[in-house]
């Protein structure tokens, strides 16, 4: 459904309208056609026609390549990466067909981006204290509870 | 000694209040600057995106401003009269063209006005990954070494002028 042909399709019933010579049938006719022009608005709105542009589209960007474990390679890297340029997905076929490895890939995203492009956590300085927390949790908990056990035993 | 692990476990979640509260009420930084600046502009050979510009220079020996734009880019439209008035002036700006089509470029250059020297297409915005721009509009500031020396996110507006140029300067 383009945009086009929901235009043309509210034109012909307008006409309906005009040739309808009983006020009632054209108020039911209104009825109809403010339901349909909803359903086409609603129809219209999922449908690709909306997003078609005149952009060029990425090659790549949104076919899969031949190789089915390359392109594994690169479904799993594309889900663990930012969504760049939104086209990014062409770059990581691209260079997965190359024969490129993901890791490879992924450090020369962080390179031009930062950490913020990658979805898997690094270990620095700054990220120390999220891996270790929990460790030192569970070790306190254990301490704790050693006491407990040992006070109640005796 | 007692009172004081009587009162710890309390101590430790007062600081994880605290620093939760902090981290919610922190201004929100939703911008990500490229993480190229300082590393030389890369030498990727762009095919020449409009039919009366030559194709994009990598390498100039002089100062520049290298915007990153399309001609589906709305803010673009707003931008490019600074950006002429900024090549009138004398500021050579080169454009990269993101995903775009050489018919579409020049329309778009003929109804906006044309700053730029040389314009590259950039069709599967593979030089826009590699300068690490996460969208159109933004414009680098490349020194004649081709190191980038600031980035500019978003639309330039006559607001912005100012500390473009003087971006520029301290790269010259």
């Amino acid at each position: 459904m383009t945009i086009s042909s929901f235009l043309r399709g509210c034109a012909a019933s307008r006409e309906i309208a005009v040739f309808t010579r009983s006020r009632e049938a054209a108020k039911g006719l209104r009825f109809v056609r403010s339901i349909m022009f909803l359903a086409l608005a609603l129809l219209g709105g999922a449908s690709p026609s909306w997003a078609d542009s005149s952009m060029a589209v990425a090659p790549y960007a949104n076919t899969a390549l031949a190789d089915p474990a390359k392109e594994a390679e690169a479904k799993a890297l594309m889900e663990s990466v930012r969504c760049l340029v939104c086209q990014g997905r062409s770059l990581i076929r691209k260079r997965i067909a190359a024969g490129e490895q993901p890791e490879a890939i992924r450090a020369y995203l962080i390179r031009s981006y930062g950490d913020w492009v990658s979805y898997k956590p690094v270990f620095d300085w700054a990220t120390a204290p999220l891996w270790i927390a929990p460790l030192l949790f569970v070790m306190t908990g254990l301490w704790l509870a050693r006491g407990r056990f040992r006070r109640r035993k005796r | 000694v007692k009172r004081f692990w009587l009162w710890a476990p309390l101590g430790v979640f007062v600081v994880f209040v605290l620093t939760v509260a902090w981290s919610l009420y922190r201004p929100d930084d939703r911008l990500h600057p490229s993480k190229m600046i300082g590393q030389p502009f890369p030498a990727t050979a762009l095919a020449a995106a409009a039919s009366d510009r030559p194709p994009f220079a990598a390498k100039t020996g002089e100062a520049r401003l290298v915007n990153v734009f399309a001609s589906w880019c709305v803010p673009c439209i707003a931008e490019a009269r600074v950006l002429g008035d900024l090549a009138a002036s004398g500021v050579r700006i080169d454009g990269v063209a993101i995903r775009d089509k050489r018919a579409d470029v020049d329309r778009f250059l003929a109804k906006n006005g044309n700053p730029y020297r040389t314009i590259g297409l950039d069709a599967d915005s593979s030089v826009q990954i590699a300068i690490g721009s996460s969208g159109v509009p933004e414009t680098f500031v490349v020194d004649g070494k081709g190191i980038i020396r600031f980035q500019h996110i978003g639309e330039i507006t006559p607001a912005d002028v100012d500390v473009v140029l003087a971006k520029l300067r301290e790269a010259r």
